[in-house]
């Protein structure tokens, strides 16, 4: 329900006020830092006319109710364009959605009620990544992203153009009675376990997610399967298509080129022609998919969901694959590329990076808290540990050093790096994702000299990676080899020491030999072993009897990320894609607007509570139990009481500047 | 293919840098798999850069410990090769059986390693993926491969089987690549890394094939690190801002001579 009533806000009302927005930022701006002292959750007090059901804050704006059509047939395409198609649980047991008033946590709210708190201490610790622009990059683009042709036509030329592209697109990709879109239609009586669950039973979602990462079947030469194939192309939920300005296929998720010639063209007609009409496209919605669209130079990446995600989301995902593709080639080789021919067919230099690409998507597609909030993940250890391999490492550091780090079962252990640089998450995560998520690195065992580009930290060149990867359980014997190829387990510790010397290889080689020695003597090896063979924390560990079942909490200042185990309640995949489309939602929340903060907002349906705070010192996303069995106050209490958990235990669970040389 | 370092301490030991090159998806790092840890995995996602490892083979009076660079095979990593077999003493060119241009990228490395490679340098020519050709064809070349320790002996046997070539998958006739071989001097196997066919003959033939006087100590690389550590803190005062990576990459592009 809360999905629904989520993406009532996030696909329909078009932001439509620019002259609005600029006043709503100002305010914004005097509801600073200082003036949110409260570390309490204010107490939200309001009524809502379908009990457990919350809107999601309209910060002051008033809240245009989407446009509807008058009579919303629970099967219609139409009522499923407007809310999350994949999750709605539903049948009689629905309350109306005309029946839920919208109602608004104002800013001013939270201003008076935290208003005359003291003024929380400074947060001026010293930030260590610069990454903080990731986010904010996007939001400029926000105001428009949720426009859909459908919705507005604001971004057609004329509403009839709008339809037009619609319908061309309706009939190809998302026909409302193509098998898949069947597939994916919510069985409406398989709604109403309260009790147990934290989401509503769906499986036809369930189905199709379990074969989202399947591979399509081949062709046969008689093409007498090829529907079959196209129903498989068509039933996935998610699809990535990267093309050339000049209409060459790049890379597609999924399908081959046979199956995704005839949607490139299409693609690539649309996008052509708004770029013709000087009104470039961004994105729209068909049925119950959503495409974004980012054009970035010669290259043009769609992303083609049925997750709900909000268009910001998608486009940080989009903005994640794009770098990749620079990672590989640098962005002067590739204008150089489209300049020498522009028709330059692009999967020829990219040959063997497929698989990094695909390892991405299926991240997002999995859901990953971490391209999420753009922020990263760190193992859990004692700060005085984390110190003293900090030192380690700058006490072996190696001339043509430019970043050492040390990276355990795909958590950052530790960093080092020049003061006059910081590393950008959006690097890190390719490179986790090449080392942790793709298998080709680490299946080949041996060392690594890996050339990349890391496009935040400077597109226009390579950086020379030399990898390693440890088996810490068996330090017994001789950590210098790695054992054997098949091995690929979490609890493996990487070293990543990153030069701009093309020939460093032997150099940092010998860096890593003096590290793991220095590092087994001063028993490092073994407190970054018993981090990761502990695993993380699960909610009741970290505050007994809470009624938390997961939480995301960002710190902001580090652009760090910490969060428990999904254990027990979110172990399987299809457990935890649901959390994340939540965490999403919630996200979407509060990120859909240039963003006063604080900002808090809850959701209940009948199956979970969920909240999520913003502070300028942190982000915070949590999930607990109906509300049957939950009180509000309760979930405010454990988020409060996480919070001082967190800032408690802030050195132990990021990493605060790091290793700096 | 354990690791029997410590039980042959009496045996002198000497280092030998090999380099694997030839095109992408022949199975290079299948076959250096196979050497180093005797597995193999279907559907190896393709190398990134290059990796580096080493394994130790037994010779009756020696024992060789092989530095293996093994290189990614796709185009845009081919300007970084030179710094792999610049100083190394042996190269394993690998194409695979099933694929016709492999043959002809193979025969282009060939090329470049005489042109550009140590004199001395050891070539094998490897064909890879034997596990795809016909069952009457393996046996003959498989035969005849493992009969042979010297490349004269493959050309005769290998002569043998040119009828198998037409009936599978087979794309390269095993004489054509013979002949080949012969003609340049290389040695020459048909291999399968998934089964393991002719994957330790090759390197135990290379070990055998290193002349013995380019054999150096057990720290027989040491005078290749040594340079490239002396050139990396040559490099490192004039990098020390650490932002034209461009241009940092190129002074070093220009002393590759020094690191021998």
């Amino acid at each position: 329900m809360a999905d629904r009533i989520m993406e009532t806000a996030a696909a329909a009302p078009p932001n439509e006020h620019p002259s609005e927005s600029p006043r709503q930022d100002n305010e914004v701006e005097g509801i600073s830092a200082a003036d949110f002292k409260s570390e309490s959750v204010p107490p939200v007090e309001r009524t809502t006319s379908a009990p457990g059901s919350e809107l999601p804050s309209r910060e002051g704006t008033p809240p245009p109710l989407p446009p509807r059509p008058k009579t919303i047939h629970p099967k219609s395409p139409e009522a499923q364009a407007g809310f999350s198609s994949l999750r709605v649980p539903g049948g009689s047991s629905r309350p109306s959605l005309q029946a839920q008033a919208t109602t608004a946590l104002s800013v001013g709210d939270i201003h008076t009620q935290s208003g005359a708190h003291a003024p929380r201490p400074s947060s001026s610790r010293q930030v260590s990544f610069a990454g903080f622009g990731f986010m904010r990059k996007h939001r400029g683009s926000d105001a428009g992203d949720s426009i859909s042709i459908r919705s507005t036509g604001s971004y057609a030329p004329t509403l009839e153009t709008g339809g037009e592209v619609e319908s061309i697109v309706g009939d190809v990709l998302a026909g409302a009675d193509n098998p898949a879109w069947k597939l994916l239609t919510p069985h409406l009586d398989g709604a109403g376990n309260f009790a147990e669950t934290l989401f509503p039973e769906d499986s036809a979602f369930e189905y199709a997610f379990m074969t989202e990462f399947d591979e399509l079947d081949a062709i046969d030469p008689d093409g007498s399967n090829e529907e079959l194939v196209m129903n498989q192309f068509k039933s996935k939920l998610k699809h990535f298509l990267i093309l050339s300005s000049a209409g060459k296929p790049i890379w597609s998720r999924h399908g081959d080129d046979r199956q995704i010639t005839n949607y490139i063209g299409v693609v690539s007609t649309i996008i052509s022609f708004y770029q013709g009409a000087k009104d470039v496209l961004k994105g729209f919605t068909a049925g119950d998919v959503r495409f974004v669209v980012m054009s970035k130079g010669p290259l043009n990446l769609v992303a083609i969901s049925r997750f709900g995600e909000s268009d910001t989301q998608l486009r940080v995902q989009l903005e994640s694959l794009y770098m990749q593709i620079l990672s590989t080639l640098t962005l002067p080789n590739m204008e150089r590329m489209f300049k020498a021919r522009a028709s330059t067919d692009l999967r020829r230099p990219l040959r063997g990076t497929e698989t990094l690409l695909s390892a991405l998507a299926d991240g997002f597609t999995r859901g990953s808290p971490s391209t999420l909030l753009s922020a990263l993940e760190c193992l859990r250890i004692r700060k005085t540990h984390r110190t003293t391999i900090n030192n380690t490492l700058l006490k072996v550091k190696s001339p043509n050093l430019l970043y050492g780090l040390i990276v355990a079962g795909g958590r950052l252990v530790s960093v080092v790096r020049p003061k006059k640089h910081s590393l950008h998450p959006g690097d890190l995560q390719l490179i986790f994702n090449m080392l942790f998520e793709a298998g080709s690195v680490k299946a080949g065992g041996g060392e690594n000299w890996i050339p990349l580009c890391l496009p935040g930290f400077n597109n226009t060149g390579y950086l020379y990676m030399y990898v390693s990867f440890l088996n810490v359980n068996n330090v017994n014997e001789e950590v210098t080899e790695r054992p054997s190829t098949s091995g690929g387990s979490d609890e493996e510790v990487a070293i990543l020491l990153i030069s701009p010397n093309k020939e460093g290889f032997f150099e940092l080689r010998q860096m890593r030999d003096d590290l793991v020695e220095q590092l087994s003597k001063n028993a490092s090896l073994n407190i970054i072993r018993d981090a990761v063979n502990l695993g993380r924390l699960s909610c009741t560990d970290i505050i007994p009897g809470t009624v938390l079942r997961h939480f995301l909490y960002k710190s902001r200042a580090n652009v760090q990320f910490f969060m428990p185990s999904f254990d027990p309640y979110f172990n399987t995949p299809i457990a935890r894609r649901r959390l994340l489309t939540l965490y999403n939602h919630l996200h979407t929340t509060l990120h859909t607007r240039p963003s006063p903060t604080p900002k808090i907002h809850h959701v209940s349906t009948p199956h979970h509570m969920a909240l999520a705070w913003s502070t300028p010192l942190f982000e915070l996303y949590a999930v607990a139990p109906s509300p049957a069995t939950t009180s509000r106050a309760a979930l405010a209490a454990a988020a409060n009481a996480l919070v001082g958990w967190v800032r408690k235990n802030e050195e132990r669970v990021f990493i605060i500047g790091g290793g700096v040389f | 293919m354990a690791d029997t370092a410590g039980g042959n301490a009496p045996k002198p030991s000497s280092s030998v840098k090999l380099v694997l090159l030839g095109e992408a998806a022949v199975g290079k790092s299948s076959l250096v798999m196979r050497f180093v840890n005797n597995d193999f995995q279907e559907n190896k996602e393709p190398t990134i850069g290059a990796a580096f490892l080493t394994q130790r083979t037994q010779l009756p009076h020696r024992t060789i410990k092989f530095e293996i660079w093994d290189t990614a095979g796709q185009e845009r990593f081919a300007s970084l090769a030179p710094m792999y077999y610049r100083n190394a003493q042996a190269a394993l060119v690998v194409y695979d059986l099933t694929k016709a241009s492999s043959l002809t990228k193979a025969q282009h490395w060939v090329a470049e390693l005489q042109r550009q490679a140590s004199p001395g340098i050891v070539i094998a020519l490897v064909g890879n993926k034997f596990d795809l050709v016909s069952p009457e064809g393996s046996a003959a070349a498989g035969g005849a491969s493992l009969d042979d320790e010297s490349e004269e002996g493959n050309n005769d046997a290998n002569a043998e089987d040119e009828d198998a070539e037409d009936s599978d998958a087979r794309k390269i006739p095993t004489a054509k690549a013979a002949a080949y071989a012969a003609e340049e001097s290389l040695l020459f196997y048909e291999t399968s890394a998934k089964t393991g066919m002719n994957v330790q003959e090759v390197f135990t033939a290379i070990a055998n094939a290193i002349p013995e006087a380019s054999l150096k100590g057990p720290r027989g690389s040491g005078g290749a690190v040594g340079g490239s550590t002396n050139l990396g803190g040559g490099q490192n005062t004039e990098n020390s801002g650490r932002v034209n990576l461009t241009g940092a990459s190129g002074a070093i592009g220009g002393k590759d001579g020094c690191a021998c």
